[in-house]
């Protein structure tokens, strides 16, 4: 889950992380008032969750608070890819001396955090580690472990830092790690780490939070969407038992000539109430033109499935083709049958099924 | 027969047995002949769930029952604490447990390889060798004994190219899950190897999906095998940068894409089927 910039930098100045004094603004007005507030200059970012903000012109320089009205009033005109700009952070603007980079998130493949630091900061991080990689540096860190500051030492004595940043730089590695565990995150990222006449100061910050851990981490509201489900630009809705069963089903209705409208894993073990509403779901879809269930259960119980179904099935104005394995699959399919549905045994003749019902549906 | 990782003599703990799915698929593991000698759920000690004696510890259950995988039942926020548990008594320990965090999957598995212990998932189906024992949530019908060994990432996607190979005439030697989750105790490369070592493995299905790079890393192994390798990736249709159900799953920064694994594996020898019926007409070819 990932978190405003505004909201990253509190959390990192509660972890005496330095950021630039800053309010955020959801008005023209509002940001004048915070323009005068601050000292200006001031910058204004707008706050939206992707990347390529700056060269989207989501970043804008003010002298006085009246120019910051102005530019702000640009900038809540904006959409960033496709995203409207609903708040911007005023903050007074850096004089920068340096650009750092320092960056935290998970190597899959060693199973541990990975701390970056490079001393090529305020730039994509892939192209420094592509073009000199001797300005990076990166180190793998022991998960559920302190990590101590002469570790950090170690690790920025590997760059070419002055030895008067050493202390309050290793300090600050250990303050953003701390952070990354306390707060489960994923990705905990400054870029730029601004040197100034100050110090050194988070003139970005990027914070990913596991969502699988929103259960101990309260202040993070998750976004209330239950159910995982992408959608997309097809005709076939698709409701399926299982990420990878559910990916395989679309990539299946592409292969045999359909597409899919959406992507919705109903999970392990789904209750009647969740199939109810995922099926309310996907026939809300404008495009979807047949509704295609593929279930093959194991922790799934196909009867609790097939009561799903019947709850919402009158909702329904498409067809819809289903299809059930697995377990409890005879007490499910008799219960479908029962009223009238039809249930299908292979997914590759069901698919079929699916896709010829979308296109004869008008 | 053999069989990689369970079989007749393995002896199953169940941790969360009095839990609604540890009960169930309890059950489901005792029908299909799985040797369940304990239960552990903290503060129901004494009681029994299914004629199993449930155990307040680990400790105390493996003493009495001798058990030796133990597989998990315990909701994700409690999860952490059960598992380094079983760690500590157990050399195989499965976690069928979705949405546990990373950071607590890293530090489990951190300290499973620094004991030696064979950690399976998080967010596993388990595994199972067809007529000797399942444990884990898989539908047993699907399965039949056999010569192809299966890996997968995704549990139903694993059932339903078993059931393609059982329906094809092909059993399978074990299914071996390891999960959806970013971070998992045991890799494809792992299994892999024991495949490879295993004299009742004739040939290997691997089943991967989008995000990360475990595909690619598994097949610069499967480059120096004896044994013949099919593969099937999911999610050639999803959209980049969207989590496709399993935390695993997903596309950034242009890496962890079907059309790269499907290249690595296909460039390490392995015949790639683009739809997962299709994997028995490929093992047909390869056997």
């Amino acid at each position: 889950m990932k978190i405003y910039e505004h909201q990253a930098k509190k959390i990192f100045a509660r972890y005496n992380i330095p950021v630039p004094e800053g309010e955020v603004a959801c008005s023209p007005e509002e940001v004048q008032q915070a323009a005068s507030r601050l000292d200006c200059p001031v910058t204004l970012k707008a706050q939206v969750l992707v990347g390529g903000r700056g060269k989207a012109g989501g970043i804008k320089f003010a002298d006085n608070p009246e120019e910051a009205r102005r530019l702000a009033e640009e900038l809540f005109a904006l959409e960033i890819k496709d995203l409207p700009v609903e708040s911007l952070l005023v903050e007074e603007k850096l004089t920068i001396e340096e650009e750092l980079y320092l960056g935290l998130t998970i190597d899959r493949s060693a199973k541990r955090p990975v701390l970056m630091l490079s001393t090529e900061g305020g730039v994509d991080i892939e192209e420094v580690a592509a073009e000199t990689p001797d300005k990076i540096i990166s180190s793998h860190l022991e998960p559920g472990q302190k990590f101590e500051l002469y570790q950090a030492r170690e690790l920025i004595s590997r760059l070419d830092i002055p030895s008067s940043l050493l202390n309050k730089l290793s300090q600050l590695l250990i303050n953003l790690y701390r952070l990354y565990q306390e707060k489960d995150a994923q990705i905990a990222e400054i870029n730029p780490l601004a040197l100034t006449a100050d110090g050194l100061c988070a003139a970005d910050a990027k914070l990913v939070i596991d969502e699988d851990a929103l259960f101990r981490q309260q202040e993070f509201e998750a976004d209330g969407e239950e159910l995982p489900y992408v959608e997309l630009e097809g005709t076939v809705g698709c409701i399926v038992n299982g990420a990878g069963l559910a990916m395989s089903t679309m990539d299946t209705l592409l292969h045999l000539g359909g597409e899919p409208a959406n992507f919705l894993d109903i999970g392990g073990g789904a209750s009647a109430e969740v199939m109810a509403r995922a099926l309310s779901k996907v026939s809300c879809h404008p495009e979807v033109r047949s509704i295609f269930i593929n279930i093959l259960g194991g922790i799934t119980r196909c009867d609790e499935v097939a009561r799903g179904i019947l709850q919402s099935i009158e909702e329904v104005e498409v067809p819809v083709v289903v299809r059930l394995r697995g377990t409890n699959e005879e007490e499910g399919s008799e219960l479908l049958r029962e009223n009238n549905l039809e249930v299908e045994k292979s997914m590759t003749a069901a698919t079929e099924k699916a896709i010829s019902a979308a296109k004869e549906w008008a | 027969m053999m069989a990689i990782y369970v079989n007749k003599k393995t002896r199953v703990l169940v941790q969360g047995i009095t839990g609604n799915q540890g009960r169930f698929h309890t059950e489901l593991m005792q029908n299909y002949g799985t040797n369940i000698v304990a239960g552990v759920t903290p503060g129901r000690a004494g009681q029994e769930v299914l004629g199993v004696p449930v155990y307040d510890t680990v400790a105390r259950a493996v003493a009495e029952s001798g058990a030796d995988t133990s597989v998990i039942f315990v909701p994700a926020p409690f999860a952490r604490d059960a598992v380094l548990e079983a760690l500590e008594h157990l050399s195989q320990v499965i976690v069928v447990t979705e949405g546990i965090p990373v950071q607590d999957t890293m530090e489990l598995a951190a300290v499973a390889a620094s004991r030696g212990c064979r950690l399976l998932g998080p967010n596993t189906a388990g595994v199972i060798s067809p007529g000797l024992s399942k444990v884990g949530i898989m539908p047993g019908r699907v399965f039949t004994p056999g010569k192809v060994g299966v890996i997968s990432r995704s549990g139903t996607l694993a059932y339903e190219i078993s059931l393609a190979l059982t329906e094809a005439g092909y059993g399978q030697s074990s299914l071996v899950g390891i999960g959806g989750d970013r971070v998992i105790g045991t890799s494809f490369i792992d299994v892999l190897k024991e495949f490879e070592e295993d004299p009742e493995t004739k040939a290997i299905v691997i089943i991967g999906e989008i995000g990360g790079q475990a595909e690619e890393e598994a097949a610069e192994y499967i480059k120096e095998m004896t044994k013949p390798v099919a593969g099937y990736i999911a999610g050639r249709t999803a959209p980049e940068g969207k989590r496709m159900g399993h935390a695993g799953a997903i596309i950034s920064g242009g890496t962890g894409t079907a059309e790269s694994k499907i290249k690595a594996l296909e460039g390490a020898g392995a015949g790639v089927a683009r739809i997962p019926t299709a994997i028995p007409e490929i093992i047909a070819e390869l056997i």
